[in-house]
């Protein structure tokens, strides 16, 4: 086993955010509760983070941050309507799987 | 020093990743994305963005988890029923997956084939002071946008939570 290196390579972190945005992916796709779909929207807009920070130090600039910053903010507004809606799918159908949410497919 | 470090988080990432996706009770996976948030914040720090890693903690596993939290506990949501998959899904899901994954990782490595090793310590633009110079000057339109956007939020989160919808 070749000795570890120092440091690791810039794009081994944006490796690690595209496997965390495909899981959060799969989780969108395969999981049937509305609470965990909504999770993994969040995984996704995390891993997206990690990608904006990590050209922000590749191009030794601030501008990547904030637009993570602004990512962060918008994820927050987006979870505390999201949580209000899931609520109120909650209190009209007193169900939170999604498959069964199927009024305007009949 | 940060090999190690990078190693150890993405693994926790990965794996409380992984977590979120295959368990079956939401509060469990509500913990997991808590493990994914704190290690992503670690490689925050890593990469030099000393306050979107604390914004990161605050915001995100302070506060938007607790929300999260709150609304399973109030909703006192149970496991997830088993559904009868269709047999594509079952058979070709994993495997298109990793496929997913492959094209990705190989067009990352195929667009930044060199990439210079990530030093702890060379890029300290990352603190309070520069980012809210940067907010406050170069990106003070799109901050005064976002309050607008919060107030926005606010007054839908309590028109969907009164009585009557």
């Amino acid at each position: 086993m070749p000795p570890l290196p120092a440091s690791v390579p810039l794009s081994w972190y944006l490796l690690l955010s595209a496997v965390l945005f495909s899981l959060g992916v799969a989780g969108f796709l395969f999981r049937k509760n509305i609470i965990t779909v909504f999770m993994s929207i969040e995984l996704m807009l995390n891993a997206v983070n990690l990608s904006f920070i990590a050209f922000s130090y590749h191009l030794k600039q601030v501008d990547g941050q904030i637009f993570s910053f602004f990512v962060m903010v918008v994820a927050a507004a987006e979870a505390a309507v999201g949580l209000g809606i899931i609520l109120t799918v909650y209190k009209n159908r007193s169900t939170l799987e999604i498959d069964e949410i199927n009024s305007m497919k009949n | 020093m940060d090999a190690p470090l990078f190693l150890l988080f993405a693994f926790i990432a990965v794996a409380s990743a992984i977590s979120l996706v295959v368990q079956t009770h939401p509060i469990s996976s509500a913990l997991s994305l808590v493990g994914v948030m704190v290690s992503l914040a670690v490689l925050y720090l890593l990469l030099g963005a000393e306050f979107l890693a604390a914004a990161q903690i605050i915001v995100y596993a302070g506060a938007v988890m607790v929300l999260f939290v709150f609304v399973i506990m109030l909703l006192n949501a149970g496991t997830e029923h088993k559904s009868s998959k269709s047999p594509m899904v079952k058979w070709f899901g994993i495997p298109l997956f990793a496929v997913f994954i492959g094209v990705m990782s190989f067009s990352v490595q195929g667009m930044m084939p060199k990439s210079a090793p990530v030093v702890f310590g060379s890029f300290t633009q990352g603190g309070p002071v520069e980012v809210g110079r940067a907010l406050f000057t170069t990106y003070l339109l799109p901050f005064e946008v976002t309050s607008i956007l919060i107030l926005i939020a606010i007054i839908g989160a309590i028109v969907l939570a009164r009585k009557e919808i």
